[in-house]
């Protein structure tokens, strides 16, 4: 499609330990819409963060291509052009750590600005203070150094050094996850305000299905380093396919007998993530699944689009609906 | 309401830093009836672990400094205790689990050091080794670990997040204890394995008839795991209840932000959240200390702290708009 800004081809990211190979993303294919926001979802380990890493450069993909408003970046990092870097960013998932705590709030702000050449040094200033009353933090804040700012905003100037470079899509690595409800409300709406105003893109990376919901416009969810279910969100959360979709939807505590109503109640969690260095044949998820069928263990299933937009790597969920489709032929 | 195995009464406790006297803890009321499950729900900071500690008698001190108040262990004052008896009381009594199972286990020790100590120390007279190692590996077994002999010889290292949190589950439910509080056992945990572990904390503890305190930052968590609900905010206890009666019927401005700020899985976006962040414990807003916060704030508020009183049956509130005559809607 013409407007897709970000398209992750393939993707394999192997690291090589003296206790064997990690496969932590393994053939990952998806595609990020101008505009949209794609929710990756998943437990720890399932590789979501490794794509992220991967797509903005700190990690060389093993194989795969990544393109970025049409062109390829899979190359290293360094041969990158600046403006393709420029134009992406990223948040961390911990304010704590990924501002560094011996510079202040300006020049933590100015940083993204110096590198990319924007501006001179008055300019500059002015554009952190926009910055910053973008982000709703006072001015003064310029001077103060991280740790004298509360979990939530260290958050805010994440999100505001991300914005300086006015890029076209940020990835969230779990933007909220280590602050509570009260401040994650406030720093999503912002980021949704963003959004409309600026024309972002996201690649929203979050293992909170509830939040997932309330942001995405597609949701992919990854299991052992592939993609295993990806749909529009009311689809997904609504008409969830793979069985793994439906233990994690039926695992979420939810507060709201509206909610309940919704989960799919009869899939119990079993089991735990097997290791990516051991991965099952077959499906990764078989050794947990309840709906198990024949080939499971041993045949690995792809990808299959089962509605339009509706994408199942299952063998027991793909199978009947191809099947349909090859006796109309 | 049934005789109670735990009372706190206006529990208060500061802290001595450099910059002065942290005033953390203003006055907890609480009350956990035998057999039941009651649920503590705050956000980070509020002081939901600090309570649990001056419980156990493990209040780092200095610097903490418990001022004032009582905690009733059926009817012994476990603040005036002697350190012998609250040893006596620790594990055999009440027991805990940590949030965080990789801190929580020695990492030079096995599982089976580790559980058969509790057991060795929680027993009221000398116990035969071959029974003490009978108990850990049935322990061992009733949280569902399987192999609970190899188990047994295993050091924590060799096993998953799940399954340390599970051994630490086996080690606070081995010596029987009649109150159990666990902290945030399952925040660390993906919500696939989250499921299984508070499944089996229920099982275990209604097999048991063991009363529980179960903190969490989580409203979805608590409604899955307790009968009562309290709600903490910056030291205080803002709200008391019955869980359907809580869920169904929030009062305390507090509590409705904080169900606001959640997420829903039905979708249709996230409210506002609540304006500002947690006070500042060096110089706590005078009164209700959510007043600063609070839209509904009135003049009252900033003056006298509001007490914590009965509105309707089973619901307590410590808030001025409610209980002049229980003008409840």
């Amino acid at each position: 499609m013409s407007n897709d800004l970000l398209v992750v081809e393939n993707l394999k990211k192997h690291f090589v330990t003296s206790r064997g190979t990690v496969r932590a993303v393994d053939d990952v294919s998806f595609a990020a819409k101008e505009g949209e926001t794609l929710g990756l979802v998943g437990e720890s380990g399932s590789g979501k963060s490794t794509v992220a890493y991967t797509i903005i450069g700190l990690h060389a993909p093993t194989a795969g291509t990544i393109t970025f408003a049409g062109k390829d970046m899979s190359t290293a990092v360094q041969k990158r052009p600046r403006a393709l870097k420029r134009a992406l960013q990223i948040v961390f998932q911990d304010p704590g750590t990924s501002l560094n705590p011996r510079r202040t709030i300006e020049q933590i702000l100015s940083l993204p600005l110096k590198v990319h050449g924007i501006g001179s040094r008055r300019a500059r200033r002015k554009t952190v203070v926009e910055l910053l009353r973008q982000v709703e933090l006072p001015p003064e804040y310029l001077f103060k150094s991280p740790h004298m700012l509360g979990g939530g905003e260290r958050q805010m100037v994440a999100i505001a050094r991300a914005l300086a470079t006015n890029p076209s899509l940020i990835i969230l690595d779990e933007p909220t996850s280590a602050l509570d409800v009260s401040i994650q409300a406030k720093i999503i709406n912002m980021l949704c305000g963003f959004q409309d105003e600026m024309n972002l893109t996201y690649l929203f990376i979050t293992h909170d299905l509830s939040l997932m919901r309330n942001v995405a416009s597609r949701v992919a969810i990854m299991y052992l380093g592939k993609v295993y279910e990806l749909a529009p969100t009311d689809e997904f959360f609504e008409r969830p396919m793979q069985p793994y979709t439906k233990m994690l939807l039926s695992s979420i505590p939810v507060v709201l007998p509206e909610e309940e109503a919704i989960k799919p109640s009869r899939i119990v969690s079993e089991g735990e993530i097997p290791s990516p260095v051991n991965v099952p044949p077959g499906c990764g998820f078989h050794t947990r699944c309840a709906e198990m069928g024949e080939g499971c263990d041993s045949d690995e299933p792809h990808l299959v689009e089962v509605k339009p937009g509706h994408f199942v790597r299952c063998h027991q969920c793909a199978e009947p609906v191809t099947a349909e489709i090859a006796g109309k032929e | 309401m049934g005789k109670s195995v735990l009372q706190i009464r206006d529990l208060h406790v500061e802290f001595k830093v450099y910059e002065g006297q942290l005033m953390v803890l203003n006055g907890v009321n609480m009350n956990v009836p035998a057999g039941a499950r009651v649920g503590l729900v705050g956000e980070a900071g509020c002081g939901k672990t600090t309570t649990m500690r001056c419980v156990l008698g493990i209040l780092q001190s200095p610097p903490g400094r418990i001022s004032e108040g009582t905690i009733l262990f059926h009817d012994r004052d476990v603040l005036k205790m002697s350190q012998a008896n609250l040893q006596r009381i620790r594990g055999g009594g009440i027991s805990m689990i940590f949030q965080d199972p990789v801190a929580a286990l020695n990492p030079v020790f096995t599982v089976g050091d580790q559980l058969t100590a509790v057991i060795r120390y929680a027993a009221a007279k000398k116990m035969d080794k071959k029974e003490i190692r009978r108990r850990a590996i049935k322990a061992l077994g009733d949280v569902q670990l399987p192999d609970p002999d190899r188990m047994f010889s295993s050091y924590p290292v060799q096993l998953s997040g799940g399954m340390r949190q599970r051994v630490c589950i086996a080690m606070a439910l081995a010596t029987e204890p009649e109150l159990m509080i666990a902290d945030e056992p399952t925040t660390a945990l993906d919500v696939t394995i989250q499921a299984q572990m508070l499944r089996l904390l229920n099982e275990l503890v209604e097999q048991r008839a063991t009363s529980v305190i179960f903190i969490t930052h989580s409203l979805g968590v608590v409604k899955e795991m307790a009968d009562w609900v309290y709600v903490m905010y910056a030291g205080n206890i803002v709200e008391g209840a019955k869980k359907e009666i809580l869920f169904a019927n929030p009062l305390h401005p507090y509590t409705v932000g904080l169900m606001g700020a959640l997420p829903k899985l039905t979708g249709g976006g996230i409210a506002e959240g609540i304006a500002g962040r947690i006070p500042d414990y060096l110089n706590p807003p005078t009164g209700c200390r959510f007043n600063p916060r609070c839209r509904r704030a009135m003049e009252m508020c900033s003056g006298e702290r509001p007490e914590f009183r009965e509105v309707e049956p089973d619901h307590h509130v410590a808030c001025y708009l409610y209980g002049r005559d229980a003008d409840v809607q």
